[in-house]
């Protein structure tokens, strides 16, 4: 999973979201297409060329305050048409992590 | 315990006053994030993957029940119940709110415990042996002049904007537990033929992507000389070392660019113009610092106590004993180690209300002291050997008496893909599964001592070039994968570890170090050969064909 910090150009080869950190809490946040974030995938605004991800992602660094290290991620769209994460690291960023919290939730 | 002054604790409620600013500024837009970042940086905080990561300092690895405790009501109050003791002695929370942290903090701060210089390219966290000042045969307990530097170094104006990241690490004991050849800086305590007490100096070590051993740069520096050489090698650092190029910046890269011997004249040069100045210690300065511990009235108590007789006919107990106690420098006494370690439990995790009861059982049997060691897990340094029967139940009841100290199990692990932005694997679940698969004592003893280190990524931060086994986490096409290295160590014989062969797959590392263990005990040449040994002995290549042989 190279880190999407070492993300220098970009170039998309599929679908894909603007994702970033929420600034006040840290969680993970995707970018709608209603100019906005949301903590669940299936919100999020999907990009299929180069250009609408570079577009997305300038409009999501522009927002500052609200979020923090917005990056372009893959995605997988299935049959019905259900965003799924593109990669581990996004699917643990998606849903958590792959083993139990010392303390249950 | 080391006591702060009013200057310590001044300095550190101004430092939340100023992130508690800082933080506001930054909520309500005032900071941007890249004004930020460098600030949320020097008070230990990181973005991570779900969250925010806070790194929290303990200084040479030393906390007092009251400060556990503290650390126990971050965990519950601004996380999620639990923390991560971290291979620099340090504790790390993973879930905490940026908007939160200026409250955490003025909780720390209560009881001297802060978050300076916990990241950053500055001085990081001074580590020192978790068993400092009770090892039998040590010099004498290297904490005096861990803090000394911590006092030196804290806020430095001149070395707040290193080149890159800096540390040190101390021992006074002829056995290395605080792995001070891998340090930017390690020191090694030791008494001339004048009997006078003064420091090896070694530079230059490191993990990273580019592993080096330390060199010794000066064999004898006087503890009079020793802020003033610190800071001549810090210097020739600022200077010299590259900031052009992240990767290239740490100080192995300068020493090994330049050369130990032109890398020693440079630092020989610097120390000559200031060696008699005002950083020269004079013995009160010293001696104030060290009037600052205190340390535990001892009894005078039997070496072999009616208690513990009786506890040896107990295999269980036996089982605890022989791989969680450790000697003391006064008769009667015991050091015990804290497994964080549990079959199937992620390394280096205590719950909050594992914390409070180990605080507890400090304030019992340990003089209220708990020690951080840098293999992720806890000791106590003070414990009456008549009172190690009860206090192992007690440690029993709250899962932290596996009794697997330095065996295949006592996995050292960074956290991996499933909390780290940097990683490109995950570590945890590895660390799990070969616990698991190693969860039988009496193989992990038959097997003896036996270090596995575990890194999510190149940075290393489970230090796996220096694991006897170590596992480092690469991606290949999208996939996980793992390069195994073997050989490696971390104590005064340390080495880089040698990589096998071939990374693989996810699914098959257990197996992978399973066939590994499986060939040691079959080449090893006396039962009490140790894996690292063997290694040393044959060399890697019967090790490469039992591993590859059918993959």
């Amino acid at each position: 999973m190279t880190s999407p910090l070492e993300q220098k150009k970009i170039r998309i080869t599929g679908p894909s979201v603007v994702t970033a950190n929420r600034t006040w809490d840290g969680i993970v946040i995707y970018r709608t297409a209603q100019q906005g974030w949301s903590a669940d995938l299936s919100d999020a605004a999907i990009v299929r060329t180069s250009d609408e991800a570079r577009a997305l992602l300038a409009e999501a660094v522009a927002d500052d305050v609200g979020a923090v290290g917005a990056y372009i991620a893959p995605v997988e769209i299935n049959d019905t048409g259900a965003i799924k994460p593109g990669n581990l690291r996004e699917h643990i960023r998606s849903e958590g992590l792959t083993i139990d919290l010392p303390v249950p939730a | 315990m080391y006591a702060y002054d009013e200057l310590d604790r001044t300095l550190i409620n101004e430092r939340v006053s100023e992130f508690r600013d800082q933080v506001k500024r930054r909520l309500s837009g005032e900071l941007t994030e890249d004004e930020f970042k460098m600030l949320r940086l020097q008070n230990g905080v990181y973005l991570q993957l779900h969250a925010y990561m806070f790194r929290v300092a303990i200084p040479y690895g030393t906390l007092s029940s009251k400060q556990l405790r503290q650390l126990a009501h971050v965990a519950r109050r601004y996380d999620r119940g639990y923390g991560h003791f971290t291979t620099r002695q340090n504790i790390q929370y993973n879930w905490i709110k940026l908007a939160e942290l200026p409250d955490a903090l003025a909780d720390l701060a209560e009881v001297g415990i802060h978050a300076m210089q916990t990241s950053g390219n500055n001085t990081r966290n001074v580590t020192s042996d978790q068993w400092a000042g009770v090892a039998p045969g040590e010099i004498e307990d290297p904490r005096i002049w861990s803090e000394l530097i911590r006092q030196y170094t804290t806020l430095h104006p001149e070395f707040s904007f290193l080149p890159r990241k800096f540390k040190f690490a101390i021992t006074a004991s002829e056995h290395d537990r605080a792995a001070i050849k891998v340090h930017d800086i390690g020191l090694r305590l030791l008494k001339n033929a004048e009997g006078e007490t003064g420091f090896e100096v070694l530079v230059g070590g490191g993990l990273g992507r580019t592993p080096f051993i330390a060199k010794t740069i000066k064999p004898f520096v006087p503890g009079r000389d020793l802020l003033s050489y610190i800071e001549a090698i810090l210097r020739v650092y600022n200077q010299y070392g590259r900031r052009d190029n992240i990767y290239k910046a740490r100080i192995k890269i300068l020493v090994h660019e330049l050369g130990i011997e032109k890398f020693a004249k440079e630092v020989e040069d610097e120390w000559l113009q200031m060696r008699d100045g005002a950083l020269t210690l004079d013995d009160a300065v010293v001696e104030d610092i060290r009037s600052r511990f205190t340390y535990p009235v001892y009894e005078k108590l039997s070496a072999m106590p009616d208690e513990l007789k009786k506890a040896a006919h107990d295999p269980h107990f036996e089982a605890w004993r022989k791989n969680s106690v450790a000697p003391h420098k006064v008769p009667g006494y015991a050091i015990v180690t804290l497994s964080l370690k549990p079959v199937g439990g992620p390394p280096g995790d205590a719950t909050a209300d594992q914390m409070d009861a180990i605080a507890g059982l400090a304030e019992k049997y340990s003089f209220g002291e708990i020690r951080v060691g840098h293999e992720q897990n806890l000791a106590l340094p003070h414990v009456a050997k008549r009172d190690l029967p009860v206090l192992w139940r007690a440690l029993d009841k709250i899962g932290v008496a596996t009794p697997n100290v330095n065996l295949v199990s006592d996995i050292i692990a960074c956290p991996g893909l499933d909390y780290c932005s940097l990683a490109n694997a995950r570590s945890i679940p590895i660390a799990q599964e070969l616990t698991r698969r190693f969860a039988n004592h009496d193989t992990a003893n038959l097997i003896g001592r036996l270090h596995v280190n575990i890194s999510g990524c190149i940075n290393a931060c489970g230090h796996h070039h220096v694991g006897h086994i170590g596992i480092l986490g690469v991606e290949k096409n999208g996939e996980e994968f793992y390069q195994i290295t073997i050989g490696g160590r971390a104590d005064e014989n340390a080495v880089v570890g040698t990589l096998i062969g071939p990374a693989v797959p996810y699914g098959e590392v257990a197996d992978v170090i399973e066939d590994i263990v499986e060939a040691y005990l079959a080449l090893r040449a006396r039962p009490d050969e140790l894996f690292v040994d063997t290694v040393k002995r044959l060399g890697v290549e019967p090790f490469r064909e039992r591993v590859y042989a059918t993959r």
